[in-house]
């Protein structure tokens, strides 16, 4: 039964992700009155650019062409250590939120060496911001996690977010509360949304992880595009699965744990609206603010 | 949710308030911090003391603190850079990441040893101490990190804050004439910085105190 559960969430962990950009999409033309893409709109590029040819740049190397690759392989591994709404995941051992994270970092280093193997300074430079702001939301993440960990008492993401958490809810609210905080600020700046980068804009001067991409083309866009849809997920599963830690079971935890993550998008899709994106100078600012209150809840839990 | 529960909840609000005040340059926003920050102080005897005989007085520590805190002295300050016409912190002495960061190193050691601190009296609350502590230091950190006269206001109210949050210890002893009379104190304390910001503005037509440090007869 766990083991079929566990490969239904992997299933959807794979089908779903490219719905979350359009549901941001959605609410945010939503709320400035406008009508918006489809919400599968997403699922139509795909496809769109899986069916066109790639064009390289002569000045790249194979580096250039693994980046896509490497990129998607390394965050649908990271999926198999995710545990979905509660539920065992697919690959667990003691400690793995460890390679969760750099499985993660892995996919980002694929991209970054992508963008500078085009030898364009303009790459460069997205590379140099994007590696920049992810040192900074790195020591927050994991100490996201080791609070997460702290607080349920294991170090597998299966266990932290598994039926020990209701019970850490219960004894330590507030650490929990800030670490869902600080998640939320990472995860809006490990997937480029708004207060640190802006998916809309190709402004030359604001762009980090947009810019990355400018020389990928056809299904190499297609392999980045649906690799940052699971990151996405990703991050979204975490958020919902730690603030809605209480235990369902079954179809209602899974009915439970689809509507957290759609409402995680529409979440982002708020935020986007309402905020405006920060100046460069200000992101490490906003990141180590994250790290600041995950480490409060670190140390509320230590004394 | 239980009364401690909530209980913690204030302390922790009032904790993440401190790192919010010394991460954040817009003034308006710093302003409206410190104005939550001192309504929030005003719950808090309410929540500690919620079973004592003398619900006179600490209704009257309450409202007192809500209305002086929250609610007057915000509005001097607000009066005061509309009036100056400044919005932000510029470049302050010590940058917002350091200052956020040297908060947080503040802020665990005062979680980690408040513990080991002797009291005169039994602790209502654990958090009380670390967090009296965490708000002094925040306060310290504004008045000597900050360029502006009102941010260096500021954090003197801040200061006073954190003061407040330890006086709790001693509610029950502290008669109210000795509290009251520390809230007038830092009434009229904001009042008269008030008006030496409103006269170094138009001296110099701007706030910023390091060019006092030029002055010469």
């Amino acid at each position: 039964m766990t083991i079929l559960q566990s490969l239904a969430y992997l299933a959807l962990f794979l089908v779903l992700p490219p719905l979350l950009p359009g549901v941001v999409n959605r609410v945010k033309s939503r709320l400035a009155g406008r009508q918006g893409p489809p919400l599968w709109q997403l699922y139509a590029d795909l496809a769109r650019l899986a069916r066109k040819g790639a064009v390289y740049s002569r000045t790249t190397t194979w580096v250039f062409r693994a980046g896509p690759v490497v990129g998607l392989a390394a965050v649908a591994s990271a999926g198999l250590l995710m545990a979905f709404g509660g539920a065992p995941a697919a690959l667990s051992f003691a400690g793995d939120f460890i390679l969760f994270a750099y499985l993660l970092a892995l996919a980002r280093f694929a991209t970054v060496l992508a963008a500078l193997d085009t030898g364009s300074s303009f790459e460069g430079m997205g590379a140099a911001r994007e590696v920049t702001f992810a040192s900074l939301a790195e020591p927050a993440l994991f100490l996201c996690l080791i609070t997460l960990a702290r607080a349920t008492g294991s170090i597998s993401l299966s266990g932290m977010l598994g039926p020990a958490l209701p019970l850490a809810w219960s004894r330590a609210a507030p650490a929990l509360l800030l670490a869902a905080i600080a998640l939320f600020v990472v995860a809006l700046a490990e997937n480029a949304r708004i207060p640190v980068d802006d998916p809309n804009t190709h402004l030359e001067l604001t762009m980090i992880h947009e810019v990355m991409v400018l020389d990928h083309s056809g299904p190499d866009l297609a392999l980045i595009l649906y690799g940052a849809s699971l990151k996405l997920f990703l991050f979204g599963a975490l958020f919902v699965r730690l603030v809605l830690g209480f235990s369902v079971q079954g179809l209602a935890g899974l009915g439970v744990f689809l509507a957290g993550v759609v409402a995680f998008a529409a979440l982002i899709g708020v935020v986007e609206s309402i905020m405006a994106r920060l100046r460069l100078v200000r992101v490490p600012q906003l990141l180590v603010g994250a790290s600041v209150l995950s480490a409060f809840g670190l140390v509320l839990l230590l004394r | 949710m239980r009364m401690s529960a909530w209980t913690e909840m204030v302390f922790i609000l009032v904790v993440v308030l401190d790192f919010f005040l010394l991460a954040s340059s817009r003034l308006k926003a710093v302003i409206r911090a410190a104005a939550a920050q001192g309504a929030l102080l005003a719950v808090m005897p309410l929540l500690l003391a919620w079973h004592t005989t003398e619900l006179g007085h600490v209704l009257a520590l309450s409202i007192g603190a809500l209305v002086v805190k929250g609610i007057v002295i915000p509005r001097l300050l607000l009066w005061a850079i509309r009036e100056a016409s400044i919005r932000r912190e510029v470049e302050p002495i010590v940058g917002f990441i350091p200052s956020l960061i040297l908060g947080g190193v503040g802020v665990a050691l005062a979680f980690a040893f408040s513990s080991a601190m002797p009291l005169p009296t039994p602790e209502q609350h654990a958090f009380i101490v670390p967090t009296a502590l965490s708000t002094v230091w925040t306060g310290l950190l504004l008045v000597v990190s900050r360029r502006k006269a009102v941010s260096q206001v500021i954090g003197f109210l801040v200061l006073e804050n954190g003061v407040f949050v330890f006086g709790l210890l001693l509610s029950d002893f502290m008669p109210a004439m000795v509290e009251a009379g520390v809230l007038l104190d830092l009434f009229a304390a904001v009042f008269v910085m008030g008006i030496v910001m409103f006269h170094i503005n138009r001296e110099f037509s701007s706030l910023d105190t390091e060019k006092l440090s030029v002055l010469k007869d």
